[in-house]
């Protein structure tokens, strides 16, 4: 047993050690994108795992209590819609037909538990369709000096 | 004309970096020296032209030239000029643009700081920096074309990105980082240099230490700054996410710390030579990843501009550098060969030696958990993320044995320890313990309890190592206290820049272990006059009103901060709505004190002014955070000011002659003083 071979076993005990640690940390803190129609299809193991569900606002569907802080809405991929129910406010110019992802577990009940909502947009910004101007959202609050 | 004649610098920049190479090829086959010398006027060529290319894009953007295509893509009529000017860095193909003048900026003053030196390791030093920026250069003639033509052309643009007009932040944020990240590529070409010159001696880390220090400075300053900017804008109340792209600023600043440590025991042992010839090809190579997951458009983040196939580009240029690398260094490692040893477990070496382990168990953690979803989309199909928990749990114990290591690697001395060294941590240890009781009866958890700890020691000893030198010289040559502060440090700049360093990222610490495991956080919604109470704070919600700027829309609800009866404040937390944009860019306000920040996020609210909705944050000690920032940015400053041996030469010192032992026989005060300013200056 040398120097060299001792240092060489202690540098792979640690390695292993730390790759151990490394890869059970990642397995634990995995959350996957899926979309209502693939959790659903999960079955069983649809339930009590953290996910990113992501689809489009139902029309309709929102259920703002700004005083509760109590958000409900319906999140749809075209096919399955479920119930999506957060605590908290809802981001800034969260509307109808708006592509959202939330983050969170879906319960025995049949109700997604959401601890963030986030709007999905990409980064790039484009400008709004023709005939839409975001300014008729936020007009109304212009008052008259 | 102004996109003839931006286009053509580009073109004319691509030409003179690839004669360049060629020629540097050429001149260290055939040894001449006339040759070798037209790969400086290269250098300098680039530098010429890509600053008349910026110059140009910043005028288009000033004037509103919508032939242009990256001015139709981020322009507008309603853009004010400052905002104007900074756009050069608001999208894909200007911040190639920038990126490529900082690039050559850095290839022309590494030729002519090292004019008059005729080895071959400066001749293929700044045939590598031209390789760099070919690469770069042919980015923007080809697949990332600023001055691309409009045809026909439009009337008015879009502006730029609204995150990038709301907060002066982003006019620092961008260029600080990319110093950083361009200038890493400059000891990467000396590490290339020394290698293919087979000049493997100390000479390339003492050129390159200072080019070292200042990448790392500006980096240190872009990812601070960016931090701030993320928690003064983006209203979440944090400042870090584990965010691919804030992965990717950190992963080569974790190398490059490891390398600032480990080149130290390269001078003073002659080890680790093949790590740190390692650890600095890491570093450029997280660079260009950290361009490639930025700009490629791979990854979505805050930070991620579309791009087309401009990642296949980043990708085939990272794998060539790597192999490239690889191989030389495979070939070059004779050359590399260990020459000294350590003398006990207990130095200053081993310290950093555990430093360098922890910082690459740290880089290694974070590029997994950055890279795997990449990797399981790419494999398996499948989206993924990885959550926070793992970043936090995998790193915290890591960050926390750092502020450890801090603590005792300027207590131990190179060499052999004595018992004067292990008495001297006395102090420190009652500190860490002090800090630890105190924690614990505020309720920290394990980690913070060990970060408080751990922060404590360690600004102890950093701050005993300043105060004992200062007091030595006052004793000795009668020196007021301010001036033998001073002294000290200027006769030994690289040490006390060091411990400076030291004493920003642990008083950041403080801030980030407080401010995480002491946040109050309430979301609450509020009518017309009334309050809600945080922490020592009592928010009243007076009035919310609009009002349109030039370039936006800005709604405001106006709050009365209350501190007991007393009004101590008015805050008017904001959502601004810029024209193009359906989503409104928050802007918290904050009050900044030295204990505690106030911080208020406008989330929601009704249009008829009948209630709003607030996130109302009390985070302590959060200012520290920015404050440690500046000061490891002064730190690196003073290092810098050291500049290394007259001739450029280090050799290691023979094994068992410790120059603190030096320090010891002379025993006096001022014997002391003596030996400490020598201390810089190899035996």
């Amino acid at each position: 047993m040398n120097k060299r071979f001792i240092g060489v076993f202690g540098t792979v005990l640690v390695l292993t050690g730390f790759g151990y640690l490394i890869w059970g940390g990642l397995g634990g803190s995995l959350v996957y994108f899926v979309t209502p129609t693939e959790l659903l299809a999960r079955g069983e193991a649809a339930y009590e795992t953290p996910v990113r569900l992501a689809g489009n606002v139902v029309p309709g569907s929102v259920n703002w209590n700004a005083r509760e802080l109590d958000l409900r809405f319906h999140l749809s991929d075209g096919e399955t819609d479920i119930e999506v129910w957060s605590k908290g406010a809802p981001p800034a110019m969260f509307q109808d037909t708006m592509g959202v992802v939330v983050e969170g577990r879906y319960n025995r009940a049949g109700i997604f538990e959401s601890s963030s909502v986030m709007v999905r947009h990409s980064n790039e910004y484009k400008a709004p369709p023709e005939g839409h101007r975001p300014a008729d959202t936020y007009e109304a609050l212009i008052r008259e000096e | 004309m102004i996109r003839l004649i931006g286009y053509s610098a580009t073109l004319f920049s691509l030409a003179a970096a690839v004669y360049g190479v060629i020629a540097a090829i050429w001149g260290v086959r055939s040894k001449r020296q006339d040759i070798l010398a037209s790969v400086r006027a290269a250098a300098y060529a680039t530098f010429g032209l890509m600053l008349v290319a910026n110059l140009a894009m910043v005028y288009a953007l000033v004037t509103k030239d919508f032939s242009i295509s990256y001015v139709a893509q981020v322009g507008s009529h309603a853009t004010p000029f400052g905002i104007a000017v900074i756009s050069l860095w608001s999208a894909l193909e200007g911040s190639i643009l920038f990126w490529g003048l900082v690039l050559a900026f850095c290839a022309a003053a590494v030729a002519w700081l090292h004019r008059d030196e005729r080895s071959d390791m400066f001749a293929v030093t700044n045939g590598v920096m031209l390789v760099v920026g070919a690469f770069f250069y042919m980015l923007m003639v080809g697949p990332a074309n600023p001055f691309g033509a409009v045809f026909p052309v439009p009337m008015d643009g879009p502006g730029p990105n609204p995150l990038l007009q709301n907060h002066w932040l982003m006019a620092v944020h961008p260029p600080l980082l990319y110093l950083g990240y361009v200038g890493m590529t400059v000891p990467f070409a000396f590490a290339i240099g020394a290698l293919m010159s087979r000049q493997t001696d100390e000479r390339w880390l003492w050129l390159t230490r200072r080019w070292t220090l200042m990448a790392w400075a500006f980096l240190t300053a872009g990812i601070v700054s960016g931090m701030w900017w993320s928690y003064e804008v983006l209203g979440w109340g944090g400042y870090w996410a584990w965010d691919p792209v804030e992965n990717a600023s950190l992963l080569p600043w974790l190398t490059a710390t490891a390398f600032i440590h480990s080149a130290m025991v390269q001078e003073r042992r002659g080890m680790l030579k093949t790590w740190n010839v390692t650890l600095i090809i890491a570093t450029f190579l997280l660079t260009i990843l950290g361009t490639f997951l930025t700009r490629s458009g791979i990854l979505t983040s805050v930070h991620a501009f579309a791009g087309g196939d401009i990642g296949y580009y980043f990708l085939i240029f990272m794998g060539i550098m790597l192999l490239g690398s690889l191989a030389l260094l495979a070939g070059r490692s004779e050359e590399l060969r260990t020459t000294g040893s350590l003398d006990s477990p207990a130095s200053r070496e081993t310290v950093f030696l555990l430093n360098n382990m922890i910082l690459a168990a740290f880089t290694f953690t974070v590029l997994l958990g950055t890279l795997f979803p990449l990797v399981a989309e790419a494999a398996r199909g499948v989206r993924v993320t990885v959550g926070e928990p793992f970043f936090n749990r995998m790193t915290l114990p890591l960050a926390v044995t750092l502020l450890f290591l801090m603590g005792v690697g300027p207590a131990l001395p190179w060499g052999r320890p004595s018992a004067k060294h292990y008495r001297k941590l006395i102090l420190p240890a009652s500190v860490a313990a002090i800090s630890a009781l105190v924690a614990v009866l505020l309720g920290a958890g394990l980690m913070a309890t060990l970060g408080f700890a751990f922060a404590g020691f360690a600004i102890t000893t950093n701050a005993a190592e300043f105060l004992l030198g200062a007091g030595a010289r006052r004793r000795a040559l009668g020196e007021s206290p301010l001036v033998a502060l001073s002294r000290l440090v200027k006769a030994n700049p690289r040490r006390f820049g060091g411990y400076t360093a030291h004493l920003g990222i642990l008083v950041m610490a403080l801030g980030i272990v407080a401010s995480s495991e002491f946040t109050l956080d309430h979301e609450v919604t509020l009518g017309p006059r009334e309050t809600a109470t945080v922490g020592a704070y009592t928010v009243r919600f007076d009035d919310i009103w609009g009002r349109q700027e030039p370039h936006r829309f800005v709604v405001a609800a106006e709050l009365a901060v209350f501190m007991g009866d007393r009004r101590v404040a008015t805050l008017e937390p904001r959502l601004n709505y810029y024209e193009m944009s359906d989503q409104p860019i928050t802007t918290p306000a904050v009050r900044s004190r030295a204990h505690e920040d106030l911080y208020i996020t406008l989330l929601a609210f009704e249009r008829d002014g009948s209630s709003t909705t607030l996130r109302v944050m009390v985070e302590p000690l959060l200012v520290w955070i920015w404050i440690g920032g500046i000061i490891m940015f002064v730190g690196a400053g003073i290092a810098f000011t050291y500049r290394g041996p007259k001739d450029g030469k280090s050799k290691p010192r023979a094994p068992g002659v410790p120059v603190k032992g030096k320090v010891a026989q002379a025993g006096q005060a001022a014997g002391r003083v003596r030996a400490a300013d020598k201390e810089e200056v190899p035996a």
